[in-house]
């Protein structure tokens, strides 16, 4: 960034943090994903809901609870870890893998929707593709993510947006949630300050 | 972590990660397609200068689970009978672009040097009386999985701990995971000192009786036969009534108790049919375990940047 009238010098500014979403603003975009899958599914028969850790999880989870109180039918949640299916392996430091939960009945054959919190360059939906050819073939698969910030590097697109926010690269989305981090909160860091 | 050479080299830390690791890696056995892709493009060889039917197997097992490339080399009809060096072999598998070497070899501390001469990574997969580390490790897996916990366990090692590589890497991990060890055998078997020399707090017993109502664990080792020539003990019926493990000593155990057994078994010998085919000894699951430790120490050595 170029100041030219920054002549004094100025103490370092923090990254500007904007808050996207606040905990009642998340909690109402939780609840329109959760009615957008039981319209678009007509009724979340013969579904399974796979949340990518760390925060995909507990957003399955509530997902599925949501849907549970929307029309008291129990969708079950499964944990897929794709840790080892990415394509960034090799270029960082080992990673320590995580559990991955498959819901007793299996995927064969059912409707297997991924849940994530932050859709990006698309390559961890691509690893989860992966992830779940191994488990088994379900009959379609389906993405929610309740942050799109675009950037995407592989052809992939999401069925359920909670909310899309148009972003810089030099940019992050934070989401927070009660269950992982203490509570619930997306918010936008770096950027320009004043922009 | 670059090599996994000695129990030594693993902390407390490092240790319960590959013990975590491998509980996920077990998950893939129940899975239609046993496989990981984590390691495709990556070369595994399998140097193996002694017999050896389940480390082999298990390691060519766990490293094609995650998609590696597997060259087995034994000495028999290799070039090694024509007289070459373990450097040269080493040097060979250099050139071929090996990812990690997993050697066993007859003389203590070859896998060391090895180390120092391949740009990959080195497992020692048993050296000479000296080190066993992925044995102990899939020990230490089987305890945690069948008991819940490792420390604060009493652990029996009985038999020849002076030639055994399993026990000595078994009392360096299960020091540093917080157990206690007690090694049992007649005293021609059992090193001066070994216990201190090894982790502080070993001890050492030539009663096996009277070691076995507080033990957690009774891990047997074999009775090595081609060492009996060398008098270490009077006969193998007086070795198999002071330390052999029968019904009656069994019965002897705390009720939550498990019996281990490295393999091969001398069965009559160190270990009764009885107790070897009871529901308290974990010695097919030890087998189960070993690729399941074995994956998670592959992964987790050559997964990352080298």
């Amino acid at each position: 960034m170029a100041h030219p009238q920054a002549a004094q010098p100025q103490p370092a500014s923090p990254p500007s943090v904007k808050v996207i979403l606040t905990g009642a603003e998340l909690a109402r975009v939780v609840d329109r994903i959760a009615h957008q899958i039981l319209e678009k599914t007509q009724g979340a028969t013969n579904t399974v809901l796979f949340g990518i850790p760390t925060r995909g999880v507990p957003l399955a989870r509530r997902l599925a609870a949501r849907i549970g109180a929307f029309e008291g039918i129990k969708v079950p949640v499964g944990v897929l870890d794709i840790t080892l299916y990415r394509d960034d392996l090799r270029r960082n430091a080992v990673r320590a893998i995580g559990p991955t939960e498959v819901p007793g009945d299996g995927i064969d054959g059912r409707r297997v929707i991924l849940v994530d919190d932050v859709l990006f360059s698309g390559r961890t939906v691509r690893a989860a593709l992966d992830a779940l050819k191994d488990l088994g073939r379900p009959s379609s698969v389906q993405l929610a993510v309740l942050v799109d910030r675009g950037h995407r590097e592989l052809p992939i697109r999401a069925d359920y947006v909670g909310k899309n926010i148009p972003t810089a690269l030099s940019e992050s989305v934070r989401v927070t949630l009660s269950e992982t981090d203490g509570c619930d909160e997306v918010r936008l860091l770096g950027g320009r300050v004043g922009a | 972590m670059r090599h996994l050479l000695s129990g030594a080299d693993l902390d407390a830390d490092t240790a319960t990660l590959i013990l975590d690791t491998a509980a996920e890696m077990a998950t893939v056995a129940g899975r239609e397609v046993k496989k990981l892709p984590a390691l495709r493009g990556r070369t595994v060889v399998n140097l193996f200068y002694e017999d050896s039917t389940r480390t082999r197997i298990s390691f060519e097992a766990a490293a094609k689970r995650l998609s590696a490339d597997v060259i087995n080399f034994s000495a028999k009809g290799s070039s090694v009978s024509k007289g070459e060096s373990l450097k040269d072999t080493a040097l060979t598998l250099q050139a071929m672009g090996a990812d990690a070497v997993v050697v066993r070899h007859p003389a203590a501390g070859a896998p060391h040097r090895l180390a120092t001469w391949v740009d990959g990574s080195v497992i020692n997969a048993g050296d000479g009386t000296h080190e066993h580390p992925t044995q102990a490790l899939l020990d230490a897996y089987t305890m945690r999985s069948r008991l819940g916990r490792i420390a604060g366990l009493h652990v029996a090692v009985v038999g020849d701990v002076l030639h055994s590589r399993v026990a000595r890497s078994n009392v360096l991990l299960l020091g540093t995971l917080g157990a206690k060890v007690t090694l049992v055998g007649p005293p021609t078997l059992i090193p001066v000192d070994i216990g201190t020399a090894l982790a502080p707090g070993t001890e050492v017993s030539y009663d096996l009786d009277a070691v076995l109502p507080t033990a957690d664990v009774v891990m047997m080792l074999r009775v090595q036969w081609e060492r009996m020539a060398d008098s270490y003990f009077p006969s193998a019926r007086e070795y198999a009534r002071r330390y052999g493990l029968d019904g009656p000593r069994m019965r002897r155990l705390p009720d939550h108790a498990i019996v281990m057994h490295p393999g091969p078994m001398n069965r009559g010998m160190e270990i009764t049919p009885e107790v070897a085919d009871s529901p308290r000894s974990t010695i097919v699951e030890q087998v189960t375990n070993g690729v399941s430790v074995r994956m998670a120490v592959l992964y987790l050595l050559l997964g990352g940047m080298t």
